[in-house]
């Protein structure tokens, strides 16, 4: 539905994306993850014809974002990031206004506008001044004008950015439902939330694509360390990391800064560390084998299943260094 | 021309529903009213609309950029105007429904002057043919002024500088006639050929004057001249399509 073939953007001599190529298939939720200023918001902008590509090729439905760009404007929804509305308008008018520019005749619109409204549960806001709504309400308006027009290609940037955690579980919620029947490309900084809602995921930094997969295989391939949580009796943070550096497998060793100062010194000589180690050896039983001939006491060795924020950072740091 | 309709509709509908339309339109009657009854409160005054027209085409070199100045600049502003330029509209159709608002709002006003030449008719015997020549001659002018300022409004998200933008290129082109003066052959000959129409002797209560040289003394004396209609359709035409030039660059940048 939605194909990249070598795009790049740059405006003037900054370039926001390089040679990035992908496809979204119909039907199917994609979600874009990146710092910001990665390049999915000009990304987003291209793929709904509203600046061109400085390279490459996108079409949207089969037609060229450039060469056809009104049939790719007809079958595409977008909410930009900063969720655009007339804040002098009400919600009914907006959306009216919104779907007649849009193309859509006076009389779908009336047909259409009700089934909208439900689905975003704006029901009791309808009259209400777009201008009077809270974030999350207009959040949901800027999401119903997106879909009122029923576009095959729905284009989100940050759907859920600014709006409270209650709003952003509803919102992420009727973002999942939507994606039943449309083909979605989605943006967003935060990774729990498209683990949530997508299927596939390409994660975007620094203008360019470094990953693009399951969430699930996501977290399995990016597992280039294991996280060892120990604590230790007896032993000085300073002697235990290098010790623990010492190790040919071992990444890196830092005292655990989740406890606090206090915590740290209620358990006194337990000093709790975090240990990254490379998988796939047998790296734990060297760890141990290091704390015993040292003298140390060994209270504590438990492995860490890694968050996706920290594969995420891990992910993306990696790239910088490879600059 | 769907689309051309569904925007102007729109901007009409947001006009009436803020302060904008009503604040410019009393301040226009005002003011317009102002320099009428002036005109034909003297001994053996002339009954005609001289004064007001002399009042009105004075004032929208600044009422015009003020009714404009909001429409492209606030989308900017807002980010609304990535999702108009996101759906399936031309630029052109775009900025002709924003023009036509305007340009229907300003002819509301004129209307609503209109009660000059009743009061005209009651009290006096005015010559038909300067006041219809000089409200087609009005027409035009406010025509000529909003593409000006519509144009001024897409330079930038601050409507102030739309308004100051806008304000400055038609009082440049009402002052024109102090550079030619100072002038002599071709250049001076050309440059008065742009003289919009205004002129600050305005202001002499005796002459309520319009520029002599310009492209509104003849609709005010009740002559249409092909020349004159010429120019405020070409300055209109000229900025409108400036107006659309600036939105597609944007595109491009």
């Amino acid at each position: 539905m939605i194909k990249i073939e070598h795009m790049s953007k740059s405006y003037g001599p900054y370039p926001a994306v390089i040679d990035i190529s992908f496809e979204v298939l119909k039907g199917e939720i994609v979600g874009f993850l990146g710092p910001n200023g990665a390049g999915k918001t000009t990304t987003m902008r291209v793929v709904t014809g509203f600046t061109p590509p400085t390279h490459g090729e996108v079409t949207v439905g089969g037609y060229n974002v450039v060469s056809h760009s009104l049939d790719v404007r007809r079958h595409i929804g977008y909410l930009p990031e900063s969720v655009p509305l007339y804040l002098d308008m009400t919600v009914t008018d907006y959306l009216t206004y919104m779907g007649e520019i849009r193309g859509m005749n006076k009389s779908w619109v009336k047909e259409r506008l009700p089934k909208v409204i439900d689905m975003v549960r704006l029901g009791e806001y309808r009259n209400t001044l777009v201008g009077r709504l809270s974030k999350g309400y207009r959040q949901r308006t800027g999401i119903a004008q997106a879909i009122l027009h029923e576009p095959d290609v729905l284009v989100m940037d940050e759907p859920t950015i600014g709006i409270d955690p209650i709003q952003v579980v509803e919102t992420r919620e009727l973002i999942s439902n939507l994606g039943e029947e449309h083909t979605m490309l989605l943006s967003s900084h935060i990774l729990p939330e498209v683990s949530a809602i997508c299927k596939r995921v390409l994660v975007i930094n620094d203008g360019r694509i470094v990953a693009d997969d399951k969430p699930d295989d996501l977290s399995e391939k990016l597992q280039h360390a294991e996280r060892i949580e120990i604590s230790v009796r007896g032993a000085e943070a300073p002697a235990f990391i290098n010790a623990m550096r010492d190790i040919s497998d071992v990444v890196d060793a830092r005292s655990d800064q989740r406890v606090s100062i206090v915590q740290r010194a209620e358990r006194e000589d337990f000093s709790p560390f975090i240990v990254d180690a490379r998988p796939n050896v047998q790296a734990s039983e060297q760890i141990a084998k290091t704390i015993i001939e040292n003298g140390w006491g060994l209270t504590n060795l438990t492995p860490l299943p890694m968050t996706l924020e920290e594969i995420f950072l891990e992910l993306t740091t990696e790239e910088n260094l490879g600059e | 021309m769907r689309f051309i309709s569904v925007i102007a509709i729109k901007e009409i509908r947001t006009y009436f529903a803020s302060p904008m339309a009503y604040v410019v339109s009393a301040a226009f009657l005002a003011i317009t009213g102002f320099f009428f009854v002036a005109s034909v409160s003297d001994a053996f005054a002339e009954a005609s609309i001289r004064g007001y027209l002399a009042g009105a085409i004075f004032f929208m070199i600044f009422m015009s950029p003020a009714l404009t100045m909001r429409l492209i600049a606030e989308e900017q502003k807002l980010g609304t105007l990535e999702l108009l330029l996101t759906s399936p509209l031309r630029e052109f159709e775009i900025v002709f429904g924003k023009f036509i608002a305007a340009f229907v709002t300003t002819f509301v006003m004129i209307v609503l002057s209109l009660y000059f030449v009743i009061v005209l008719f009651v009290y006096g015997d005015p010559d038909v043919g300067p006041l219809l020549s000089g409200l087609l001659g009005l027409s035009l002018y406010a025509a000529a002024t909003l593409a000006v300022g519509l144009f001024a409004s897409s330079l930038s998200s601050n409507q102030i500088v739309g308004l100051v933008v806008g304000s400055g290129i038609l009082t440049a082109l009402t002052i024109i006639d102090f550079v030619s003066e100072r002038l002599t052959g071709v250049v001076s000959e050309v440059l008065d050929a742009f003289q919009l129409g205004a002129s600050f002797s305005v202001f002499d209560l005796d002459s309520f004057g319009v520029a002599e040289g310009g492209h509104f003394a003849d609709f005010a004396r009740g002559i249409i001249s092909l020349t004159d209609i010429a120019y405020y359709s070409s300055i209109t035409a000229v900025f409108l399509l400036l107006t659309v030039l600036v939105l597609e660059a944007r595109r491009w940048r």
